[in-house]
């Protein structure tokens, strides 16, 4: 009963907490955007001749004559109904684009996310149960070279190697997109996974390192503890005692840092599917930069942030129903 | 005078941290790594004949593969990449170094001053740091580049400004650790105020610390340069690893297969930032006994 009414107490606190962030982040990306450019209108009308009168339209249409509080309320009033402003270069509500590609994005970073967990827990758990052999050295070793490694250049390498084709590889892969025409069924999920597989491979690449170093050293910790000398004196073998009784335990950090992946990625993804060209809200971001399309750029702003603010949130809430030694 | 016998016994202790650093031959694998690119870097007016910035008149024809004359062959206005990348390899180090440099200073500063004062006003401090440990980092330091001029000092601000917090985070523990000791007590005793305190006593023992976070700091500041860079919002005048991989991209190097163009910028970046983090994994381990287990 009262284990409830902590763990509801916790909760309210991080929903709170979690609501004061957005917050932050909704201020903050007024200001950015507002006093550190100096002048929307002449960061939009940048490089081409303008007259006097036209920009004084042009702040009248965006509601930049008004006084700056009036502009903050009624933007926040906007934001918080969904409405984040149109776009100069696509002439439509950004709320809309953003919608639109956030699907191809989600299963992207879904499957990257999936796929570099189970390989860096596996690894980890490979390297620490066998810490200083080889194995451990090799493993460590080839996971901090390929995070030093820039994704988008992983990217363009693989494009080169294994689409276009260098001497006698052919390209096996297409260069990029998401599908290639009109197949259906099954078909379609074919084209779409054969189009994923580079993607995931750079966002894989670049990214299991350090799921894999916190799983060793999660586990490194655990191996000290006298509940596997227990378990080795009952006379359970080796692998049993790691699989069953060592692995568990040293799982529990790493769930929140999956969670926490899951919203950096989306970020990451910018530079992938910027060389990729995926239709999602990263290839968005990178075409927003380019314009610069402010109220795009903004727009995504607040929504890779409010991404990761969310994953944090229920990486906390999570994580009490799993161990029972932080519940309060 | 009465300075020596302290500064005796620190000069002791960076021997001591140097010979334990040396029984780590990934530590000093990068370290030799960083001592020739630098000195390349440095050497690259003499190594590299003319000026590299110009796209005229330049001794090449355009996209030339690897040749005797250029070991790494030419850019699509003739230039010699070999000179390129020498030249690219000073942004990449001082922006590394100095964007690292600021976002260390920010993040020891808040750490100790949380940690020292304690109280309502470290309360606000460390929510203010738990906000910016939540954002995503890429993603705030590209809009703060795009919001502003397109400098390399607009890429070390948006760097530091946005990397600071865990240094911060681990910082006010120490502080925290340091402070609760004896000799602090002692030395308020004697009178010291909170400058003397958090400059005299808690800094120095925060230091080594902080030169830790430092050298992983600038291999994660190098790669965000490069990417930067490489979305086209590093200074266009300025030559830089990232930026040749734009305008590899932007030359159809890709489709064209030349991966003489794409290859060597990336290695580099890759290089210069493995070599950072296995010195500032050195310097973790050596500080902290306890991560030494199974090196």
């Amino acid at each position: 009963m009262t284990a409830a009414r902590g763990y509801l107490r916790y909760t309210a606190g991080k929903l709170g907490g979690a609501a004061v962030s957005l917050l932050a982040v909704l201020v903050t990306s007024f200001f950015l955007f507002r006093i550190i450019p100096g002048d929307p209108v002449k960061a939009l009308t940048h490089g081409t001749p303008t007259t006097a009168g036209q920009l004084a339209s042009l702040r009248r249409q965006f509601g930049l004559d008004e006084p700056l509080w009036r502009q903050f309320t009624e933007y926040c009033a906007k934001a918080l109904t969904g409405d984040l402003g149109i776009s100069y270069q696509f002439r439509a509500p950004v709320g809309e684009l953003i919608a639109e590609k956030a699907p191809a994005t989600l299963l992207l970073t879904g499957v990257a996310v999936l796929v570099y967990s189970a390989v860096g827990l596996w690894l980890g758990a490979r390297s620490a149960w066998r810490h200083g052999g080889l194995g451990d050295r090799i493993n460590t070793g080839v996971a901090l070279t390929l995070w030093s490694v820039p994704s988008f250049w992983l990217g363009l390498l693989l494009i080169i190697t294994f689409s276009v084709g260098i001497g006698p590889v052919p390209g096996l892969f297409p260069t990029g997109g998401m599908e290639s025409g009109d197949a259906t069924g099954l078909g379609y999920a074919i084209d779409v996974a054969h189009h994923m597989v580079l993607p995931v491979l750079t966002l894989v690449a670049v990214g299991y390192a350090q799921t894999l170093l916190v799983m060793r050293s999660s586990l490194l910790d655990e191996m000290g503890g006298d509940y596997l000398t227990t378990a080795r004196a009952k006379g359970l073998r080796d692998a049993v005692v790691r699989r069953r009784h060592a692995v568990p335990n040293a799982l529990l950090p790493t769930v929140t840092m999956i969670f926490i992946n899951l919203g950096h990625v989306a970020a990451g993804s910018i530079l992938v599917e910027t060389v990729f060209s995926w239709p999602g809200v990263g290839g968005l971001f990178y075409q927003a930069l380019s314009v610069p399309d402010l109220p795009l750029v903004q727009g995504l702003f607040m929504v890779f942030a409010g991404a990761m603010i969310l994953m944090n949130l229920l990486a906390d809430l999570v994580y009490p129903l799993l161990d029972p030694r932080v519940r309060r | 005078m009465s300075g020596s016998p302290a500064r005796a016994r620190r000069r002791e202790a960076a021997a001591r941290l140097w010979r334990a650093y040396r029984a780590h031959r990934a530590g000093l694998f990068g370290l030799g790594v960083l001592v020739l690119i630098a000195a390349a870097a440095l050497a690259a007016p003499l190594l590299v004949e003319g000026d590299v910035r110009k796209v005229t008149g330049t001794p090449g024809g355009p996209l030339e593969p690897p040749s005797a004359r250029f070991p790494l062959g030419t850019d699509q206005f003739g230039r010699p990449l070999l000179g390129l990348l020498l030249w690219g390899a000073r942004i990449s180090l001082t922006v590394g170094l100095l964007a690292a440099a600021l976002s260390v200073a920010i993040g020891a500063a808040v750490g100790i001053v949380a940690g020292h004062y304690g109280g309502w006003f470290a309360t606000l401090l460390m929510r203010i740091t738990d906000w910016f440990l939540v954002m995503p980092t890429l993603v705030l330091a590209i809009v703060l580049a795009t919001v502003m001029s397109r400098d390399v000092w607009t890429v070390i601000v948006a760097i530091g400004v946005t990397s600071w917090p865990t240094t911060a985070r681990l910082v006010r523990a120490q502080t925290i650790a340091v402070e609760s000791r004896p000799y602090i007590e002692r030395a308020k005793a004697l009178g010291g105020g909170h400058r003397h305190i958090m400059g005299r006593h808690v800094l120095p023992n925060v230091l080594p610390l902080v030169l830790a976070q430092t050298t992983l700091g600038i291999s994660a500041a190098i790669l965000t340069e490069a990417t930067l860079a490489f979305l086209g919002l590093g200074d266009p005048m300025v030559i830089s690893w990232g930026g040749m991989l734009q305008e590899a991209r932007e030359a159809g190097a890709v489709s064209s297969g030349h991966w003489w163009y794409l290859a060597p910028p990336g290695l580099a970046i890759a290089l210069v930032a493995l070599a950072f983090t296995l010195c500032g994994r050195a310097i973790e381990k050596v500080l902290d006994p306890r991560l030494g287990v199974g090196r």
